[in-house]
């Protein structure tokens, strides 16, 4: 039987956190993950989990320590946002290179400058690169199911690469609402144990780690690593299957909302979706063929089945909380119209940026952009392929 | 498909009106209702206005912006009526509750031709005669829980005590006066 709760997203994180019960975890507070290593510190001073706390001086420090941890054969969890992450950066690599599964909670937070603690994307996608699984969250369930599928797949031996859960700052990891936590017991039986095939503190089988790899190995080193990330994508679907057995509730690479006889639709991550499924209900009232798909894994990127599943569309729109100042669209537009390219040359597409530094959405506006796709449905033109939305122009 | 209520609260930082709004979820939630309770963080200074927010649906809900057209504004601080555009978007037949010792329709000129209807609770009174101490929240909780009629009252109550002895496990004694102070408010408010 689930237990019924209600929490918010960095309470249900840190509980996530408690039933896992890591071995390390190590983090430095920053706004708005701050409570997740308050909450969980303490369960560690309560006696609730046996994990080893470190408390480090920067979010710098807090990877080297997880990397370390996990490296010495350790199951190793951590949070950040922000500043915090971009603090991590060069750590990233190393930890995705080292094929250390550690799980990260990253509670989406704008980047610097200007300085501003609320939500978009432009932390997390700007570590898209640096090896680490991106799974996303519209609610505080998904952060708590990715959260607990997300140590499966990291330590899946064909995977054995670090993973991020990610999720809106403030208005996912401080809203309450209902919830269904799995028992603690559940969840254990469903992570098992940790049993790292290579770890430094395995004296019967002395490892180096993180030794110079010259051209003549460092080609190849990448090219596993690339493997382990195709890898993933069949992981994350095993793992997906066997927690739909546990719960019921069922994830993929991305959710399909009303797309079945969709004519238009958008592609967007996050809490947002949740608000554009309201939209897309309004939408279906009237008699639009509306629909929406949000993505759950953006690394590794589900090329083709995104493709093929925008591809009976007549117009979509990408929508990215993130800006790459390339002028030509945010990130996920980017990548999702090179899948399109392949599957989808038919179906118009256009980007939209919107809701930077935690400018709130509204259903009104997300409105427009359906509005706006079928104009182009209506007229066979897009006017505008790189599109802002809700800012003051 | 059930009605969602939306409310917006505005109080001042440190009063609680935060607290207040994930009380009421949490007593939403017992009595068997989908919630959402969440802030609009700015600046957090002591003293400054602050807005927080709830949905309570018989359904799931997944809208996540913040709201713009409330059924219901609660103002925990009386001050924010000249402060703050408290009626923005507030729908004509919802309702909004300010704590004040004043009667309803002295607001009424001070809230920009809002025509729908208005409540006032004296909280402060309340809380210094039921606990020794000003905490509008309760009270608080308790006019709109009246209000809105969005639980069934004795449910309400029994949620907020269940809620109260978690909340208070290592204070016990100041259940009592809390629950005192939640079912005058219940019956003290004025304008129904």
């Amino acid at each position: 039987m689930a237990i019924k709760d209600k929490l918010s997203g960095n309470e249900a994180i840190a509980v996530a956190m408690r039933q896992i019960d890591p071995d390390v975890v190590a983090a430095f507070p920053i706004t708005p993950s701050t409570e997740v290593p308050q909450y969980f510190s303490q369960f560690v001073a309560n006696g609730q989990v046996h994990t080893e706390f470190v408390a480090v001086e920067s979010e710098h420090s807090a990877m080297s320590a997880c990397i370390g941890a996990e490296a010495a054969g350790a199951r190793t969890m951590t949070a950040t946002s922000s500043q915090g992450l971009a603090l991590m950066w060069e750590m990233l690599y190393i930890a995705a290179s080292l094929r250390l599964p550690i799980v990260m909670s990253v509670i989406n937070r704008a980047l610097s400058g200007p300085i501003n603690i609320h939500n978009d994307h432009s932390d997390s996608m700007g570590a898209r690169d640096s090896g680490w699984i991106q799974l996303y969250c519209e609610n505080n369930q998904e952060a708590y199911d990715n959260l607990i599928q997300a140590i499966r797949i990291a330590e899946h031996k064909d995977v054995q690469l670090p993973v991020m859960v990610c999720y809106d700052g403030f208005i996912t990891s401080h809203a309450v609402e209902n919830i269904e936590l799995l028992e603690d017991e559940k969840v254990k039986a469903f992570i098992g144990e940790y049993k790292p095939e290579h770890y430094l503190l395995d004296k019967d089988n002395p490892i180096s780690m993180g030794p110079l790899d010259m051209p003549a190995y460092y080609f190849e080193h990448k090219r596993a690593q690339a493997e382990a990330m195709k890898n993933a994508k069949r992981v994350i679907l095993e793992v997906a299957q066997e927690f739909e057995k546990l719960t019921g509730r069922k994830y993929g690479y991305f959710e399909e909302y009303k797309m079945e006889d969709a004519e238009v639709a958008i592609v967007i991550m996050n809490s947002t979706a949740g608000t554009a499924k309201f939209v897309v209900n309004e939408l279906r009232k009237q008699g639009v063929k509306a629909g929406l798909i949000k993505m759950r894994v953006f690394r590794p990127f589900p090329f083709e089945e995104l493709g093929k599943a925008l591809s009976h569309l007549k117009a979509v729109a990408i929508m990215d909380k993130a800006d790459s100042f390339s002028t030509a669209g945010g990130p996920l537009f980017t990548e999702v119209r090179s899948a399109m390219f392949d599957y989808a040359r038919d179906t118009k597409a256009v980007s939209y940026i919107y809701g930077l530094g935690g400018r709130d959405v509204r259903t009104d506006e997300i409105m427009t952009v359906y509005q706006d796709l079928l104009e182009i449905v209506r007229t066979g033109e897009v006017k505008s392929t790189f599109n802002y939305l809700g800012v003051r122009e | 498909m059930g009605r969602m209520i939306e409310i917006r609260w505005h109080g001042r930082g440190g009063q609680g009106a935060k607290t207040a709004s994930l009380l009421l979820a949490e007593a939403a939630f017992d009595t068997g209702k989908y919630v959402q309770g969440f802030p609009e963080y700015g600046p957090e200074r002591m003293g400054a206005p602050i807005t927080a927010y709830n949905r309570i649906s018989d359904e799931p809900i997944t809208i996540h912006s913040n709201i713009y057209e409330p059924d219901y504004v609660i103002v925990v601080d009386e001050t924010l009526v000249l402060a703050v555009d408290v009626t923005a978007g507030l729908k004509k037949d919802g309702a909004i509750v300010i704590n004040s010792a004043k009667d309803p329709e002295e607001f009424r000129p001070l809230l920009r031709g809002f025509e729908g209807k208005i409540y006032t609770i004296d909280a402060r009174k309340i809380s210094v005669e039921e606990l020794g101490r000003y905490f509008p929240n309760v009270p608080m909780l308790g006019a709109i829980a009246k209000i809105t009629k969005l639980m069934d009252e004795d449910a309400f109550i029994k949620a907020m005590e269940k809620s109260f002895h978690h909340k208070f496990a290592t204070k016990p004694h100041v259940i009592d006066g809390n629950m005192r102070a939640l079912k005058r408010a219940m019956q003290e408010v004025k304008g129904l």
